[in-house]
């Protein structure tokens, strides 16, 4: 009798690697291989201080007092072009966005807003990209989205959407006491 | 054939050469040293499987160019690689800490090999056990 409830062992190992395998299949499908987490959630945004488009000079202080996005773009990334009506309707609903210029020229990303519209509260350009390494940046877009105080509390690697908006930003971006324009849905 | 296979090898030559080429200035052939050390064992975040020395994109070229500065503002290997991971995580190092995740990636062949020994062991005493002429009922010719 022992004998044969022994013989069930291969068979509940069998069951426990396909929970374990399929488990594992459900998490990449929420998160992209691709995108790695954040070493900067729940850290304060690095200090810096780097011009604007307008050459006028911003530091840390400027971001800080309103719980905002932060978008890290550049006109060489097509990925930002597209994401980029998506922001706009972002920035209708009452969502303050700041231009994280990366890796790009002035006279280039000033030719694309143009083209594209400018949705920015502000800008910051990173010519040198030495803020984007202090944000663990690797590509764009990503887009940072940071309390009243400063602190990176949550990061986005790849294209905003809606469904990327409505299931995890906005539930922390309201947590966080980020302000919308009154009713969202018609 | 030897020749065959010697053109084989020259052939896959070039996919060995490292794909970085910048030249940066060491104040020292120790620094250049620790360099090389250091950007083979960091990896690319953005290729997923190339290290820093092998990687030809642009954050791989700002990743070495940081390392190439904290070297020379006299920084440890340990404290370059430790302001790397405050940035980018883990992921960066090809060998890296083992906790959290990683713990288990190392202690579940362990466990699996224990459960393995175990069951052979098992089977073996009960196979050795059995009567002998148990195994002769079973064979009953006609």
């Amino acid at each position: 009798m022992k004998k044969q409830i022994l013989l069930f062992v291969p068979l509940l190992m069998f069951a426990a690697l396909s929970v374990f395998f399929f488990e594992a299949l459900k998490l990449r499908e929420t998160r992209s291989n691709s995108e790695l987490t954040s070493a900067l959630i729940d850290r304060p945004f690095p200090e810096f201080a780097l011009p604007g488009l307008d050459n006028r000079m911003h530091t840390r202080d400027d971001l800080v007092g309103e719980v905002r996005l932060v978008n890290v773009w550049g006109s060489w990334c097509p990925s930002c072009r597209d994401e980029h009506p998506f922001l706009e309707e972002l920035t209708r609903r009452g969502v303050s966005i700041v231009g994280l210029n990366y890796k790009d020229t002035p006279d280039a990303a000033i030719q694309w807003l143009q083209v594209f519209g400018d949705i920015y509260d502000f800008h910051i350009q990173d010519q040198s990209g030495r803020l984007g390494l202090d944000l663990g940046v690797y590509g764009a877009p990503e887009t940072f989205l940071i309390d009243r105080m400063g602190v990176i509390r949550y990061k986005r690697v790849g294209v905003v959407n809606e469904a990327i908006w409505e299931e995890q930003i906005k539930p922390r971006y309201l947590a966080f006491g980020g302000l919308l324009n009154t009713p969202e849905a018609p | 054939m030897i020749r065959f296979l010697l053109l084989c090898w020259v052939m896959l030559l070039p996919a060995a050469l490292p794909a970085a080429v910048e030249t940066f200035e060491f104040s020292s052939d120790e620094l250049r040293e620790r360099y090389q050390v250091l950007v083979e064992k960091l990896r690319c975040p953005k290729c997923q499987n190339q290290n820093l020395a092998g990687s030809d994109s642009p954050i791989s070229a700002d990743l070495r160019r940081e390392v190439f500065l904290l070297l020379e503002e006299g920084q440890s290997d340990q404290q370059i690689i430790d302001f790397l991971v405050a940035r980018y995580g883990t992921f960066i190092l090809y060998d890296p800490p083992k906790e959290g995740t990683t713990r288990w990636v190392w202690l579940i062949p362990g466990v699996f090999l224990l459960l393995g020994i175990g069951l052979v062991v098992m089977v073996l005493r009960s196979a050795s056990r059995r009567p002998v002429p148990e195994a002769v009922e079973g064979d009953d010719y006609e």
